[in-house]
């Protein structure tokens, strides 16, 4: 019993307290009881002896469980025994042996039984459930791109743009091998003529060629260059620096010891290469020549011109003329030797001069009164004619040259003589031209012609003496037609912009024109530009022959000798009045005149009164007819000249209501029909189109126009930017998660949202591109 | 050039857009010639063709009699000629990088070429052939690895290297008409058997995942390469079924255009459309969001269309069709060919957008819409649609005689649905 309820369990330790129960009932050992309990065995022989003594029939006592048991043997064990009350105490229920074994069963009942292993196919369909599951998900991780790429404006593909790689000819060549005869063939001849066949596919001259420009080389190469290049921008910030430097003396200075150097060198040099030597003249006779026509050896200067007044006093400052002068004419010297040479380089400049001015001696040039140095009086105005000539400015260098030209005619004369001479000179010369308008006359018809050459050098000169005489002049003013036609162009491109508009315009044109030259000048002083455009205009008009133009010159010089410079200088600066063009008035009366024919054409029209009248009878014929019901004969008297009663006439004619208001009733030159146009109703869209919910939003697809005609070119592009763009040759892949960047982070963080609303989103993707196209 | 764009200055633009979009559309159509060339040798029927992945100019074909072509599409010539199997050739797939094919064929045999031709004095074989059980009726390549799936009476999965399939996926006992691998989630698999279902399959775990039961037995199925879990069914009622994976309960759209059984379909490279090949001797292209086809392309000469394919570039497509020959397209009939001005394609696609602001204009409309086509095509679709009026009107009369409710409405989608699998 003990064992049994031992290996029932751990509920063993509870049961101690009611082991004695069960053997006093006869069931288990009655011996180990007792030696377990020897208290209790006492107490039961204690009872007894006192029971009297009397020794009872032995009673059988039944030591092993047997299928019979005799009722006889049924012992009182316990009657004799004394009782205990704590014995007593405890409580004494009875407890089923079988108790333990009824709760093993009722947990046995509780546990659940292991269910009987699936069917095969049932194990099947779980498992594909749970992979379904798995492998949807996996796939849902798209859900975002995909909708994505559906709703994008434009899609490029392929998607990875794909670097086309090179394979080198080495390589593709040192894989094949020649296996046909024919190559076979052809690779022996190229074995024998030494060719190379495999890697690296060079001759030995090719391959020394390559060695010969090495790495290191081509470093070192490089390094020289740049080397070069940084000695250069060294120098070249030098240079920059140098020309900054603002002090005078330094310049001076150095321009000296420059021309040292170079006298030099030039000394240098014919001596060793007289061809080299020639060249180098001519450069320097082009520095002379730039220096010569420079103004600053021709005391003029602030410097020069307070040497001048000193020079009386001062014995120094005299000598500083002196030396300024002796610079001066050396300077303004020609070099002989140079003279033949520089005829030919310059004929092609001058062939317009020298062809239109075949009066003048052409050997001027050779040589020339001025250059040596021989100053002579009546010579003189050929000659400048001739420096205007020779030298390829005509109009810059004239004034300049003049004026040295009469510094060094008086050269000869002593140096104080000199100064004041020049002085006086130059007083004469002005005098001379206020005395005599003829000369300044000349000159100022000659002016229009250089306009066009040099606009700014026209009123220097104008202010400035000019000893050209008038002969000469006059000379000049007839070659001034023969001037390049380039210049008449230009002049005839501006020309455009004044217009003559009435005849009035004309007359007062042709009047005025003696005037306006005038006028020109002194504007021509103030407004250069302006004055000179005004001119050449008056040119261009009178350009239709040379020969008229002559003529209208003349009395228009005479004219001129009236005016006295003094007014001239003293008149301000006038607008110029825009001559115009006669053509363009004929043009204008031209108009006039098709008014008048169109008006005669077309007097028995009358547009407006037609157009009165049809909107009148449209107005009629919207209007809504009434009704006629009357049917004649129908209760009363009917025939021939019997009309119906006007009170049945009241009955059956059906007014109907007034038509709404024509939309164009305050448009007095417009009618608008409402009626619907059966042709155009062809093009129209009848029903509204699947996407769009309303008609405005239709109509607005519609308004906004997408053509170059109304948007810029910018939005013209993105408005029309197709929705697929594939390259040809491209071959497209199938996306991968290297295609879409963001596709890790969407899958992790995406996947369920899109697994949950996509029932109800896929059909909406499918629509939304559509809707967008429009 | 400086513009004014004032408004006032450029008047009735809707107007002036208007006939702009009507002569685009008319020129449209008047340019409209897809048809390129065909390309001719073969001695049967073609029934399968592959595109060569890295090359956009070469095109393999198998016919019925065994006999497997390489095209060079610009030169359209046939550059090789392989008897590869006896009979059909069933299925052919070209290796990811395109350094060789496999072919399987009647001879229940998988065999695997190189792509370029053998050099001078060698034999032309095969690398491997592994000789199977039972006849293989399609085949497809991984898109990444080293492994490809064969169709039968079971899908095999073979790994290159081995002769016996790594392992055979089984739902069903009906023969299996082709199988196709998933090109952006590459361990996914679909495929169609002959007792009328779809069966999805997962490499990974090697298990199928999902069967839908269609009406009628699907012929191919294609997968979007831009769209994971977007794959296309042609099916012998003349539709094509657009499923999303994820719920296969009803098809996303439905693509009825078709008067006979659609043999096969693939997708354009962009993932926008797909061309489907019918057994009424027409190609048609279909977007992939519109229930109808926005092209059909026909020639008098071409047969019942086995197997069609869209090139890589977008650009054109290639059918193979009873009559042996392939025919070249282009995809978009009215496209010009060859380089464009910028210019041009400025114009182009100005044009472009306008027929597509005012296409739903009857009159243009009306010339867009317009396709000709052989008289049997023609008929036949005039036939089903009174066909469909009427069922349509008894459902209709059905539903008005009977208590409400007790005939649902059910959706066109849904129709065609038998049931799902799990």
């Amino acid at each position: 019993m003990e064992a049994a309820s031992r290996g029932s369990g751990g509920s063993g330790a509870a049961l101690t307290g009611w082991r004695s129960l069960p053997k006093r009932q006869g069931f288990g050992s009655g011996q180990l009881a007792d030696q377990r309990y020897p208290r209790c065995h006492q107490a039961r022989s204690f009872l007894c002896e006192l029971s009297g003594g009397v020794t009872w029939r032995k009673l059988a006592e039944r030591t092993e469980a047997s299928v019979q048991v005799s009722e006889f043997n049924v012992s009182c064990k316990g009657a004799g025994e004394k009782l205990v009350l704590s014995e007593l105490l405890q409580p004494i229920r009875p407890k089923s042996a079988l108790s333990s074994v009824k709760k093993e069963l009722t947990r046995a009942k509780q546990k659940k039984a292991v269910e009987l292993p699936l069917s095969k196919e049932e194990a099947k369909r779980v498992v594909r459930e749970a992979a379904y599951v798995r492998t949807s998900k996996d796939v849902g991780k798209w859900q975002q791109v995909v909708l994505q790429n559906r709703r994008a404006e434009q899609l490029v593909f392929p998607l990875k743009q794909e670097i086309a790689t090179v394979v080198p000819l080495e390589q593709m060549a040192s894989a094949w091998k020649a296996r046909t005869p024919l190559e076979q063939e052809i690779f022996g001849l190229l074995h024998k003529t030494q060719q190379p066949i495999t890697d690296p596919l060079l001759t030995p001259e090719e391959a020394a060629s390559l060695q010969a420009m090495s790495l290191e080389e081509a470093r070192q190469r490089r390094a020289e260059l740049q080397k070069a290049r940084a000695v250069q921008s060294y120098y070249e910030a030098k240079a920059r620096r140098e020309k900054k430097i603002k002090s005078k003396k330094y310049h001076r200075v150095l321009k000296k010891s420059k021309r040292r150097k170079a006298l030099k060198e030039f000394e240098l040099l014919h001596k060793s290469d007289p061809e080299a030597a020639l060249a180098k003249l001519e450069e320097l006779e082009q520095l002379r020549m730039q220096e010569r026509m420079s103004l600053k050896h021709q005391n003029k200067g602030k410097w020069a011109r307070s040497r001048a007044i000193m020079a009386k006093y001062d014995l120094e400052a005299r000598k500083a003329m002196q030396e300024q002068l002796a610079r001066n004419k050396e300077l303004t010297q020609k070099v002989r030797v140079e003279l033949p040479e520089e005829e030919p380089g310059d004929a092609p400049e001058e062939d317009l001069a020298s062809v239109t001015l075949p009066t003048i001696p052409a050997g001027a040039s050779g040589a020339n009164p001025w250059m040596l140095g021989k100053p002579s009086g009546p010579a003189e105005e050929p000659e400048v004619q001739e420096s205007l000539g020779d030298i390829a400015v005509p109009g810059a260098a004239e004034s300049k040259e003049e004026m040295e030209e009469e510094e060094v005619s008086e050269e000869e004369v002593s140096e104080e003589e000199a100064l004041l001479q020049d002085f006086a000179q130059k007083r004469h010369m002005r005098q001379q031209r206020a005395g005599s308008p003829e000369g300044q006359g000349e000159e100022l018809a000659v002016l229009p012609q250089r306009v066009g050459a040099d606009e700014t050098e026209a009123a220097s000169e104008l202010a400035g003496n000019s000893p050209i005489h008038p002969i000469c002049a006059e000379e000049q003013a007839s070659t001034g037609l023969e001037q390049p036609p380039q210049a008449q162009e230009e002049v005839l491109l501006s020309e455009q912009l004044g217009r003559v508009r009435t005849m009035e315009d004309v007359e007062t044109l042709a009047s005025e024109e003696h005037v306006e030259e005038q006028e020109q000048l002194a504007a021509a002083r103030a407004e250069k530009p302006a004055a000179a455009r005004a001119e050449k205009r008056v040119q261009q008009q009178e350009g239709g022959g040379a020969g008229d133009r002559r003529a209208k010159k003349l009395p228009a010089k005479k004219k001129k000798k009236m005016i006295s410079l003094q007014a001239v200088l003293a008149g301000k600066s006038q607008e110029v009045q825009c001559p115009s063009l006669p053509v363009v008035m004929e043009e204008e009366e031209g108009g006039v005149d098709q008014r008048g024919v169109i008006t005669e054409a077309f007097a028995g029209d009358d547009v407006v009164a037609d157009f009165r009248r049809e909107k009148r009878k449209a107005e009629e014929a919207g209007k809504p007819q009434p009704v006629n019901l009357v049917l004649p004969g129908w209760g009363e008297w009917g025939g021939t000249g019997l009309k119906p009663s006007t009170k049945k006439i009241k009955r059956f004619l059906l007014k109907p209501p007034p038509a709404p208001p024509r939309k164009d009733r305050h448009l007095p030159h417009v009618i608008i029909s409402e009626k619907r146009n059966i042709h155009a109703a062809a093009h129209q869209v009848s029903e509204l189109p699947f996407p769009f919910e309303r008609h405005q939003q239709f109509e607005q697809s519609i308004r906004m126009p997408v053509g170059p005609t109304w948007n810029t070119q910018r939005a013209f592009q993105k408005l029309t930017a197709p929705r697929v763009v594939t390259r040809a040759g491209h071959i497209i892949q199938p996306i991968s998660a290297e295609d879409v960047p963001d596709m890790t982070t969407a899958a992790g963080s995406g996947a369920k949202p899109a697994l949950e609303i996509a029932p109800k989103r896929q059909e909406q993707p499918l629509r939304r591109p559509r809707k967008r196209a429009r | 050039v400086p513009r004014n764009y004032d408004p006032a200055l450029h008047p009735f633009e809707v107007p002036r857009e208007y006939t702009r979009a009507l002569n685009a559309t008319k020129l449209e159509r008047v340019f409209a010639k897809p048809f390129l060339s065909s390309l001719d040798g073969h001695r049967d029927g073609v029934n399968c063709m592959a595109k060569h992945p890295k090359s956009l100019s070469t095109v393999l074909s198998g016919a019925c009699d065994g006999e497997v072509k390489i095209w060079n599409l610009t030169r359209r010539q046939c550059i090789r000629t392989i008897q590869a199997h006896e009979g059909f050739v069933r299925g052919m797939c070209a290796r990811f990088c395109g350094t060789s094919f496999f072919t399987v064929g009647d001879d229940k045999t998988v065999k695997q070429w190189k792509m370029e031709s053998p050099e001078y004095g060698e034999e032309e074989e095969p690398i491997h052939t592994i000789l199977g059980k039972t006849v293989y009726t399609g085949i497809d390549h991984h898109w990444k690895e080293a492994v490809f799936a064969t169709c039968g009476p079971q899908v095999d999965i073979w790994d290159e290297q081995r002769t016996s399939p790594m392992c055979s996926l089984t739902w069903g006992f009906d023969s299996i008409s082709s199988v196709k691998f998933n090109p952006i989630e590459t361990y996914l698999l679909g495929s169609c058997a002959s007792d009328r279902n779809i069966v999805l399959y997962d490499m990974r775990k090697s298990t199928p995942l999902k069967k839908v039961i269609l009406n009628m037995r699907t012929n191919t199925l294609c997968w979007n390469p831009m769209e994971a879990f977007i794959f296309t069914a042609a099916n012998e009622d003349y539709n094509l079924y657009t499923f999303d994976m994820r719920f296969l309960e009803s098809p996303v759209t439905v693509h009825m255009d078709h008067v006979s059984a659609v043999l096969d379909v693939d997708y354009s490279p962009t993932g926008k459309e797909f061309v489907s090949a019918s057994f009424d001797k027409s190609v048609r292209i279909f977007p992939v969001d519109k229930g109808h086809s926005r092209e059909v392309y026909h020639t008098k000469r071409m047969q019942h269309v086995i197997t069609v394919k869209w090139t890589s570039d977008n650009k054109y497509i290639l059918c193979g069709s009873d009559e042996m020959n392939i025919r070249l397209w282009k995809a978009n009939a009215s496209e010009k060919l060859g380089v464009l001005a910028p210019r041009e394609k400025a114009a182009m696609n100005y044009n472009q957008k306008l027929k597509e602001k005012f296409q739903y204009h009857p009159q243009i409309r009306r010339i867009a819409q317009h396709r000709h086509l052989p008289k049997s095509i023609f008929c036949q679709i005039k036939e089903q649609r009174i066909m469909r009026e009427a069922r349509r009107r008894k459902e209709l009369n059905r539903r008005k005689h009977s208590k409400p409710g007790s005939i649902p409405v059910v959706s066109e989608r849904k129709k065609h649905i038998v049931a799902v699998v799990k």
